[in-house]
């Protein structure tokens, strides 16, 4: 009786732990409910819009410890799409993501600074091209709860600018378009 | 004399070969020189354009080139030596069938992702309704590589030609210049 005690306690004691620590979430990439968007001025008259197709990722977080939340993404190269099989080539190409010497982009938290619970900073470690950098962006909570098949998901979005030729992208596409914008929209399945 | 027959090509065999001989050379040309324009070239979009119009009727003109031979007698060889006849049967099937499967991957690049391609802005060949994942890069390397093969073996079919002319002294490259019609 002692012993079952003991071991009711240790186990409801292992139990509350994982409570305290943050949940581990897995990117729905399987019901693509995730995506990397990204965006470009187009001689400065208009928005090229394009994204990427094939990435997959992890995120910590709980609402109680913010501070805590962490995310890693991995994004294959080749899968950028802007709906133009022939600027998709170009872009693949050495002249732009290169993605036979670079089919990866990375990126990696190191640190998340809340403003509120539903909002804060991310700062990490993005490589694009084969060049490394810290970036800091806003990030955003849009939901967070129980689903209706059973499970328990949270999602974010987050937007960045990027100038191109940080990362070595250097081909002339003009003085309007030297800067992308990626948008980040993710919902994560608690695991 | 349009048609062939077993001592002279005819004029329209003529004509259909220096034209795609000419067609092909300029072709590999301005591949070489289109990718390395930049995007404020103004040439950037309309040297494509070209190029793709250009190898659709290259197509054609290569379809129209197999029915005519079909429907026509070949002149005979002129060289007795059975290795030179059977090398040069198979450098011609060689050209062809090379020109076959640029013309078609260069067309799959173009195709990839269903839009079709205007030829010259008249007409519009559509895309076939199915595509392989990433068609563009695949059909795109296969597409360079058969197009240095392609300029390779018309080297090396002009250099023969040459050598008929200037060393075996027999009537092969004359006869692809004019009809014979002392016959």
């Amino acid at each position: 009786m002692k012993k079952l005690l003991l071991s009711t306690t240790i186990a409801a004691a292992s139990l509350f732990s994982s409570f305290s620590y943050a949940a581990d979430y897995n990117i729905d990439k399987e019901g693509t409910h995730a995506f990397i968007n990204f965006k470009i001025q187009h001689l400065g008259y208009s928005w090229l819009t394009g994204r990427f197709n094939d990435f997959d990722g992890k995120f910590s977080y709980d609402q109680t410890q913010a501070a805590d939340s962490k995310i890693n993404v991995v994004i294959q190269t080749a899968s950028i799409d802007s709906n133009h099989a022939q600027r998709d080539k170009h872009l693949r190409s050495k002249e732009f993501l290169n993605v036979k010497q670079y089919p990866t982009a990375t990126f990696t938290s190191s640190q998340y600074q809340a403003n509120d619970d539903n909002s804060g900073t991310l700062t990490g470690e993005f490589t694009l091209h084969g060049v490394t950098k810290t970036i800091s962006f806003p990030v955003e909570k849009i939901g967070e709860g129980s689903d209706p098949w059973g499970g328990h998901r949270a999602g974010f979005s987050g937007t960045t600018k990027l100038k191109l030729a940080d990362y070595g992208i250097d081909y002339n596409l003009g003085p309007a378009s030297t800067h992308v914008e990626l948008e980040l929209h993710i919902e994560g399945v608690r695991q | 004399m349009l048609k062939n027959n077993k001592h002279s090509y005819g004029w329209i065999s003529i004509g259909i070969h220096w034209l795609m001989a000419i067609a092909i050379i300029y072709m590999f040309g301005l591949g070489l020189y289109m990718v390395e324009l930049t995007y404020y070239d103004a040439w950037y979009r309309g040297s494509l354009d070209l190029h793709k119009s250009l190898g659709m009727v290259l197509l054609a003109l290569l379809l129209f080139r197999r029915i005519w031979q079909a429907l026509n007698t070949t002149p005979n060889a002129l060289t007795a030596a059975k290795w030179q006849q059977v090398s040069a049967t198979i450098m011609h099937h060689g050209l062809y069938m090379i020109m076959l499967f640029l013309m078609v991957s260069g067309y799959l690049i173009s195709t990839a992702d269903g839009r079709a391609i205007i030829v010259f802005d008249l007409i519009h060949i559509p895309a076939l309704p199915w595509s392989i994942n990433h068609q563009e890069d695949i059909a795109g390397d296969i597409h360079a590589l058969l197009a240095w093969l392609l300029i390779s073996m018309v080297v090396l079919h002009a250099f023969a030609a040459i050598k008929h002319h200037f060393i075996d002294k027999d009537r092969s490259l004359v006869r692809m210049l004019k009809v014979d019609t002392s016959h």
